[in-house]
């Protein structure tokens, strides 16, 4: 399998707490959808990368249904947002907010996310 | 105290107005309080009479039946079949049939519709003279016709040309002999019956106008074998069909001494009494209070409604009078649209005519203008479109000149005439009488959004179908008007239809959706990421089209694989824990031991829920994304396919055992299932697809259920289309009959390309039937008789399909780069997802979820 060069040095990375955690080589990800990564403490993200490059993360649990399967929906662009719909019964999630667009009510964590070259140097810092 | 007499009511005719009139019975409630008799004397219920040479294309009898499944038994009617009335005594109240029946009414309704006119010339009777009429005249003509290679038929109005077109089908030679100078002389002047004369004639029909039949000539056995015509020629023909046009079927009422006019007819008064108030009479037979016999469905069923009310205003006194009817109509005769409305003719004092006549083209149009420039009516041969919006608008000025109404569009100034321009008053639906008052009603205070809404609420468009398209324009019009945009865009990245963006794939060979919604999108979405929507639908236009615009077939390529559903995109069904469930594909439902043996094992090995699908195939749940690969690897090495079931694809063609086995099968309909599986596998559409073959008459595989369908006969096979089963189950309809192997296959090549290139998402075939212009005709003219000169295209699109066909899990667990997706977690490619879980339940596993409230979009309810 080949991976393109410039790629593989970047890694996505998601902030928790006060670290930056790394996640998965950008390479991983496709435009337009997204894949469930596992934290350390056992909760799931989706973490999606946009038609423009930039990458997002929000809470993998459907909120609807309790199944951790948001990584699999569509990414679409409402308004000029990103969002996901679920795959299961299609409501949509802002993808930097997490707020549910079909309904006020719910809304899911959103994560930081960045894409960075060299873990260590940010590993731990609070910025 | 005595209970309260049940009044009875009998109806002698059961012809679509003696239907309509029990149908008005039921709708006010009177069918519940009175008993209710009906003799008919054909051996079948009412049926659609103005479809009848639909037949012959296809539609069966019991296409055309007008009795909805369990009227009758619902609404406690008695229908006598094969049992005329013969005698009313009127004195005692009774009516007898033929079979020697009596019954005591308290009400008779005459419904006894007409007779065909046959002129008394010699040997009128013999072998090889028919009527067109019943169903059972064609079923005859259809067998005589066997034997025959020319036909001729006596009178070239409206019944006589559905005649000839008839005979014409049946591969006759055939001649049309008309007294009158013209064809169609009630309806159409001379220059109408000019034009019509040049198309008909260059169909290959022999017409002869200004001709007498003055005889019938025969072979010594006492067969038809000519006719002798008033200008001293003969014509040699196997086949005569008289057509001259109709009388009332009054005798009944003669014989009972009810009042009948000079020229026949029941005389009845505008509540449609006759001059016994115990006797009505309707439709056909019935003199109207205004001293005409009217010969269409639509007077009759206004007749019918006018008796009902009155019989029941008998007992609640509403009033409701039939004083006269539009005479106007609009065919399609031999596949020529004929229209003439108002004052056709130009009787009226002082009017002139507007004429645009293109013999070239065969199209004529007359509008006749009275002195105040008010439209009083006009014929309309060859291309009748605007039928729909001038018949509204007799009696006042149009708010165009007359000459701009006439031309063709495209020439002299562009006509901006809308139903918006017509009053609230005007009938746009003249088969069920309803206004655009009524139709605007139906949206503004009934909330409905769309044409099949309206016409189910108001009734409009659902007679002849003429009124459709003028609907159309209204429903939008009013949704406009109250503030609802009318936006057809298929959503809000996409300003175009389905249909467009596949016209604009297919034409510009673009295989990429970014590049699509870049260059044709809407201004805003352009470079965004698209939508749910539209991002499956683009993917599935691109998989439909793909080995013709030179997109990868596989529907993981590249950046199709962002495109897809979440179903498509993991090649499963995702189930409500997150897990998915597997359908290998099993054609035809025909499957060896061995491997049932390996689904059964693999299931074992992967402690999977089983469950045998409606469509003869075996589902697999609970895997979980990271056991997809190996699940199918296991699949792929038995033999097995991806059985689509997770896509807007073909799922399954059904079958009986068929011939093979079957006492009763006359084909082989597992092969032919198979046969049809294999080939339509992986094709991507609108929305799924599903199949069946039935190897005979008895139908066990239900293919009327199916978007297409196939039974065995002995002949060959019948292809239906437009079933559905679901929330909204819909009989298939009859496409064609009798086809050869090859014949079948391609013409359901055709049907399925010509479904996906015009649906709109998530149409099924049953909607999209119903939705698209034309209806069924339409569609059995373009991919029956190639109306649009598109057939090859649609069966080079199949042929297409069918080469580039791969199996898309043995693509994929051949690809490691491809595999790298079917894990549960990014940054831990071995750890199962750990919420995938499951309990026992029935000695197999259900997924084990933790008990949600489940909200959908719509709103809230406990799972």
């Amino acid at each position: 399998m080949t991976i393109a060069p410039e790629k593989t040095d970047t890694q996505v990375q998601l902030r928790l707490g006060g670290e930056w955690l790394a996640l998965c080589s950008l390479s991983l990800l496709t435009p337009g959808r997204g894949v469930a990564a596992l934290l350390p403490d056992g909760r799931q993200v989706a973490v999606f990368l946009g038609r423009d490059g930039r990458s997002y993360a929000i809470d993998n649990r459907d909120p609807f249904s309790g199944a951790q399967v948001l990584s699999r929906g569509l990414v679409g662009s409402s308004a000029g947002r990103p969002f996901v719909a679920s795959p299961l019964l299609k409501q949509r999630f802002d993808l930097a907010s997490g707020d549910c667009l079909d309904d006020e009510s719910v809304s899911v964590t959103s994560y930081e996310v960045r894409l960075g070259t060299d873990l260590a140097v940010d590993s731990g810092s609070a910025a | 105290m005595p209970a309260m007499p049940t009044p009875a009511i009998v109806v002698v005719g059961h012809g679509m107005v003696g239907q309509r009139f029990l149908e008005a019975l039921a709708e006010r409630g009177v069918a519940e309080r009175a008993r209710i008799v009906v003799l008919c004397e054909e051996p079948r219920a009412a049926y659609d009479r103005v479809q009848l040479t639909s037949y012959f294309s296809g539609r069966t009898p019991d296409d055309l039946s007008l009795v909805e499944g369990d009227f009758m038994e619902r609404h406690g009617i008695e229908l006598h079949l094969d049992d005329p009335a013969e005698t009313i005594d009127r004195a005692a109240r009774t009516v007898t049939s033929r079979a020697g029946r009596t019954f005591t009414y308290d009400t008779l309704v005459l419904a006894t519709g007409s007779y065909p006119f046959v002129p008394p010339v010699p040997n009128k009777d013999a072998a090889g003279c028919f009527v067109y009429r019943t169903i059972e005249d064609l079923l005859a003509i259809e067998e005589y016709a066997k034997t025959a290679t020319t036909g001729a038929v006596v009178g070239g109005g409206l019944l006589g040309l559905e005649a000839a077109g008839a005979l014409k089908g049946l591969g006759l030679k055939t001649h049309i002999v008309e007294f009158a100078p013209r064809l169609m002389p009630v309806q159409v002047d001379d220059g109408g019956g000019a034009a019509l004369l040049k198309t008909i004639e260059r169909m290959g029909l022999t017409v002869h106008t200004g001709t007498g039949t003055q005889e019938v000539t025969v072979d010594e056995s006492g067969a038809v074998n000519g006719m002798a015509l008033s200008d001293g020629s003969v014509l040699a023909t196997d086949l005569v069909v008289f057509s001259a046009g109709v009388r009332p079927r009054d005798q009944l009422a003669r014989d009972a001494g009810l009042a009948v006019g000079g020229r026949g007819g029941i005389v009845v008064d505008d509540q449609c009494r006759t001059s016994d108030p115990a006797v009505f009479a309707i439709g056909e037979c019935a003199l109207a209070s205004d001293g005409r016999v009217y010969g269409l469905v639509a007077p009759g069923y206004e007749m019918a409604e006018t008796a009902a009310a009155a019989l029941e205003g008998s007992l609640e006194g509403d009033v409701k009078s039939f004083t006269g009817a539009d005479m106007s109509t609009k065919l399609k005769l031999l596949g020529v649209d004929v229209a003439s409305f108002g004052d056709a003719h130009g009787a009226a004092d002082g009017c002139l005519d507007v004429v645009y006549s293109d013999s070239r083209s065969g199209v004529y149009k007359k509008l006749v203008i009275g002195p105040d420039g008010e439209l009083l009516g006009g014929v309309l041969v060859g291309d009748a479109d605007s039928y729909g919006m001038l018949r509204p608008l007799t009696g006042s000025v149009p708010p165009i000149s007359p000459e701009q109404l006439v031309l063709p569009a495209g020439l002299g100034a562009p006509v901006a005439l809308g139903p918006s321009s017509l009053p609230d008053d005007a009938v746009i639906c003249s088969c069920h009488n309803v206004t655009k008052g009524t139709i605007r009603g139906a949206v503004t205070e009934h909330s409905c959004t769309t044409v099949p809404e309206v016409k189910k609420c108001t009734k409009a468009g659902t007679g002849c179908g003429s009124c459709v398209k003028v609907l159309g324009q209204l429903v939008n019009a009013e949704l406009e008007a109250s503030g609802v945009e009318v936006d057809k865009g298929l959503c809000g990245c996409f300003g175009q239809t389905r249909q467009e963006l596949y016209e604009i794939v297919r034409a510009l060979r673009i295989t990429s959706y970014a590049a699509l919604l870049d260059s044709h999108g809407r201004e805003a979405a352009k470079g965004g990421n698209g939508c749910e929507i539209c991002k499956p639908t683009v993917g599935s236009i691109i998989a439909s089209l793909a080995p013709t615009i030179g997109a990868d077939g596989y529907v993981l390529e590249g950046e199709q694989a962002a495109l897809q559903d979440t179903n498509d995109h993991f090649l499963a069904n995702m189930q409500k824990n997150g897990s998915y469930s597997i359908v290998p594909r099993i054609p035809g439902g025909e499957i060896t031991p061995e491997k049932l043996i390996v689904i059964g094992e693999v299931a074992r090995d992967y402690g999977l829920y089983t469950k045998i699908t409606g469509g003869q195939r075996i589902d697999l749940f609970g895997a979980r994304v990271d056991q997809l690969p190996q699940i199918w690897a296991r699949l792929v090495d038995a033999g097995f396919e991806s059985g689509h079931a997770y896509g807007k694809a073909l799922r399954t063609v059904k079958s009986c055992v068929g011939q093979t086995w079957c006492r009763y099968g006359v084909q082989d309909s597992v092969k032919m299932a198979i046969d049809l599986e294999l080939r339509y596998r992986g094709l991507r559409s609108p929305h799924k697809l599903k199949s069946a073959v039935s190897g005979c008459q008895r139908e066990c595989a239900e293919a009327q259920s199916k978007d297409f369908g196939v039974i065995a006969t002995a002949n060959g096979w019948n292809l239906y289309v437009g079933g559905n089963g679901g929330a909204t189950p819909r009989h298939a309809d009859l496409l064609a009959q009798d086809l050869s192997d090859a014949e079948l296959v391609r013409l359901i090549d055709r049907f399925l390309m010509f479904y996906i290139r015009t649906a709109d998402r998530l149409e099924r075939t049953s909607t999209w039937l119903e939705r698209i212009d034309g209806g069924l005709g339409h569609v059995r003219d373009v991919v029956v008789h190639d109306s649009l000169g598109i057939c090859a295209e649609l069966e080079a699109l199949m042929a297409d399909h069918v080469a580039g066909y791969r199996d898309e899990w043995a693509e994929t667990i051949n690809d490691p780069e491809r595999l790298r997706r079917f894990v549960s977690f990014v940054n831990a490619p071995e750890v199962p997802d750990p919420t995938v879980k499951f309990v026992p339940e029935r000695d197999q596993v259900k997924p084990d979820l933790p008990v949600l409230q489940i909200r959908t979009l719509e709103g809230t309810a406990a799972r």
